[in-house]
């Protein structure tokens, strides 16, 4: 029972971090018809930014900063790089951001080098928050589900109570209307990409810390971050918010899970002897399949439901 | 349209062969030859990736998958035939590797081609990703970080070739890349290549006439992982070790990259793009530490300024060629090629300053640039180096508007020929 708490709340904070990256992707996926591949990587930026900026002036302006810095890179990739893609098609601006990945990648490089970085958590949040039976919860973990669940409300704040989020909800189905009705589309389109790398960066900046700030993070997390929004439909920013849930659980459970297909075996009675050729295939644990598990996962969701958990359209 | 079998065709193909034969009596070292070995494979593999995003227009992130599995397929039926399991000429076996690419391309096909666009790019890289994860979880078949060695040399050699010396494995990919490439050029002729463009260009439309748009993808992405394994195939009999590298991520990106900077555009296209990253590949590493930088930054360059790639550059001056125009372009191109030189110049110089400056091995950091001596200690090399950029860029700028005008001077002259 102890373990399965603490691994839920784990989960529930590695998802909800999830979730800030899938939004931005969803958000901007279903505005501009583009898949962000680069998305990832200005999550690896919020995490280089929030460790160079709290050396020199402390965590809570890196919070805060990091995520306006990646954002104004978001809107200048967007201004000066997607636009001048946009009329080759979208294969050719889903190009661009893969080429733009990769150099984000080799300028972090550059510039920290090929080793993680020492990133730390800030001493004020280094405590205990609770003890459940023996295990001690760190108070971090809760402060990113805080840091997540409040920006997502506010998300949801802007998109459905602002002026500005009732454009941008307007300019996901009918741009063209939008635009003559008086409303700048591609300023608005710009500001979509600058607000959804800037979840990604502030989500780096609260994940690098907790996980691990290296150069190799934004590949690590880009693809589980597409497979959250194929399985929870591309688009739905709901079922992205399920979908990361679910990826996040699965992800944190089957990791710390050490059985394997021969302890079940035994259990009902039938031995494999170590010398069988298929002993090697049944000994292999759940934490050994975690890496494949999700893309195993999204694989099922698409013969059973193509359009995946909550999308809407086939694609 | 010309026949499938025209006279010019054949003697096309000829001289191809005819160039594949002479090329190791011109470049004799090893290197040369290990290289040219190299190129063969990534031409097989990239125009096997065109076969997708070309003619079909499914851009996939998971090329590598059957390229990795056919060269694991061979290096284990090599390791058979070693053994004595049973017996195949080894200039066959690259034939298993495509088999293997075809099921594989045909049982995971199956998922990936139900969705065409973004989605397949999606499920392409999650696709690739599960594999990637298995081969290290399945050591047995995969064989853990170490991967799969093998070696070339078993069987009794057909006709005296053993493939012991890498000038016979050279003929091998030679051979096989004559052959492969003759193969996909002539199913872009077939009915199934016509299907798949009207797939890439309008499913809706192809759905009328009859032709099943999931069932064209399907076929497609079987073929073409069926081309992949043999290129898999003769990777694994050239370098005699095959890792679970082979089929990742990285060589997945990078086949992209091949065949679009070559340009998926034209047939062709690919093939210049293989050649071309091949070498800077392996000359560019050499030289610098930042190489994949400048690699990725080309890319991107490519894809703002020229969507083609390098196909589509060359097949726009064709027609100021057939005119006999092309000297009346160069004054310009030489004055932006200058231009350009000089703004690279100061960019590599401001690169390469920031990896000597992060370096650890600091006894002194300064280094040789173009034989010019650069310390990225002192700030008045990094002002000089943005002082030049900066120039070049103004150049760059001002060249621009000459080649523009030079292209507006000749098309009257075109039009007039007739040629465009």
């Amino acid at each position: 029972m102890e373990f399965f708490l603490i691994t839920l709340l784990n989960s529930l904070s590695y998802g909800l971090l999830l979730f800030m990256l899938s939004s931005g992707l969803t958000l901007i996926f279903s505005m501009m018809g583009v898949l962000n591949f680069a998305h990832a990587s200005f999550y690896m930026l919020g995490a280089y930014f929030g460790y160079q900026i709290s050396g020199y002036i402390g965590f809570w302006p890196a919070l805060i900063l990091a995520p306006l810095f990646v954002g104004l890179l978001g809107a200048a990739t967007e201004r000066f790089g997607l636009r001048t893609v946009h009329k080759f098609g979208h294969v050719a601006e889903l190009l661009f951001t893969f080429g733009l990945a990769y150099v984000v990648e080799e300028i972090v490089h550059l510039i920290w080098g090929r080793a993680p970085v020492d990133y730390r958590i800030p001493s004020q949040l280094d405590f205990t928050l609770f003890t459940l039976y023996t295990t001690q919860y760190p108070a971090y973990r809760g402060f990113m589900m805080l840091v997540s669940v409040g920006m997502l409300l506010a998300l949801y704040l802007v998109l459905t109570r602002t002026r500005i989020g009732l454009v941008i909800q307007a300019s996901l189905s009918h741009p063209d209307m939008v635009e003559s009705l008086g409303h700048n589309v591609p300023r608005v389109f710009m500001l979509v990409f600058a607000g959804g790398t800037a979840l990604a960066g502030l989500a780096g900046v609260i994940g690098g810390n907790a996980f691990i700030t290296e150069p190799g993070m934004a590949t690590a997390v880009g693809s589980i971050v597409f497979v959250v929004v194929v399985f929870g439909g591309m688009g739905s920013l709901a079922g992205a918010f399920f979908a990361s849930l679910i990826i996040g659980a699965i992800q944190t459970f089957s990791v710390a899970l050490d059985y394997s297909m021969l302890d079940l075996l035994e259990k009902a009675g039938i031995a494999i002897a170590p010398t069988s050729l298929w002993h090697g295939f049944w000994s292999i644990s759940i934490s050994q399949t975690a890496p494949v598990l999700p893309y195993l996962l999204m694989v099922l969701m698409l013969i059973v439901r193509p359009r995946g958990l909550m999308g809407t359209r086939e694609g | 349209m010309t026949r499938v079998l025209s006279t010019r065709r054949i003697a096309f193909w000829i001289a191809v062969a005819l160039v594949f034969a002479g090329l190791p009596l011109i470049f004799k070292q090893s290197f040369a030859l290990s290289m040219l070995s190299q190129m063969g494979i990534a031409v097989i593999f990239a125009l096997s990736y065109n076969m997708l995003l070309g003619q079909t227009g499914l851009l996939s992130f998971g090329h590598a998958v059957y390229f990795g599995l056919g060269a694991f397929f061979c290096a284990h039926a090599l390791n058979f035939i070693g053994a004595g399991t049973f017996w195949f000429p080894v200039t066959l076996v690259p034939l298993i590797g495509g088999v293997a690419g075809l099921l594989f391309g045909l049982l995971l096909g199956f998922v990936t081609t139900r969705r065409a666009g973004t989605p397949f790019a999606m499920i392409s890289l999650g696709i690739a990703e599960m594999v990637a994860a298995s081969a290290l979880m399945f050591t047995t078949f995969f064989g853990g970080e170490g991967g799969i060695s093998t070696n070339r040399q078993v069987g009794k050699g057909v006709l005296g070739l053993t493939y012991g010396p890498q000038i016979q494995v050279y003929y091998l990919i030679a051979g096989w890349c004559l052959v492969t490439m003759i193969a996909m050029f002539a199913l872009t002729r077939t009915p199934l290549g016509r299907m798949a463009n009207a797939v890439r260009d309008n499913p809706e439309r192809a759905k009328f006439v009859g032709y099943n748009p999931t069932r064209v993808r399907w076929f497609m992405m079987a073929l073409a992982s069926f081309f992949a394994g043999i290129g898999g195939g003769l990777a694994a009999i050239n370098y005699e070790i095959v890792t679970a590298e082979t089929l990742g991520l990285v060589a997945s990106g990078n086949v992209v990259l091949m065949a679009f900077i070559g340009g998926i555009g034209h047939f062709w296209g690919p093939i210049i793009g293989a050649v071309l990253v091949t070498l800077l590949q392996s000359a560019l590493s050499n030289y610098t530490q930042a190489w994949l930088l400048y690699f990725g930054l080309f890319f991107l360059v490519i894809i703002m300024f020229s969507p083609g790639g390098i196909a589509n550059l060359i097949a726009l001056h064709k027609p100021v060629w057939n005119a006999g125009l092309t000297k009346r372009l160069l004054p310009s191109y030489a004055m932006s090629a200058a231009a350009g030189a000089v703004m690279l110049a100061g960019f590599f110089a401001l690169i390469e300053m920031i990896y000597h400056y992060e370096a650890k091995e600091t006894s002194s950091k300064a280094f040789s640039y173009f034989g010019l001596e650069l310390d990225p200690t002192s700030a008045g090399y990094w002002v000089g180096a943005a002082v030049v950029m900066a120039i070049g860029l103004v150049l760059v700028f001002g060249a621009k508007k000459f080649v523009s005008r030079a292209w507006e001077d000749i098309t009257p002259e075109m039009q007039r020929q007739g040629v465009i």
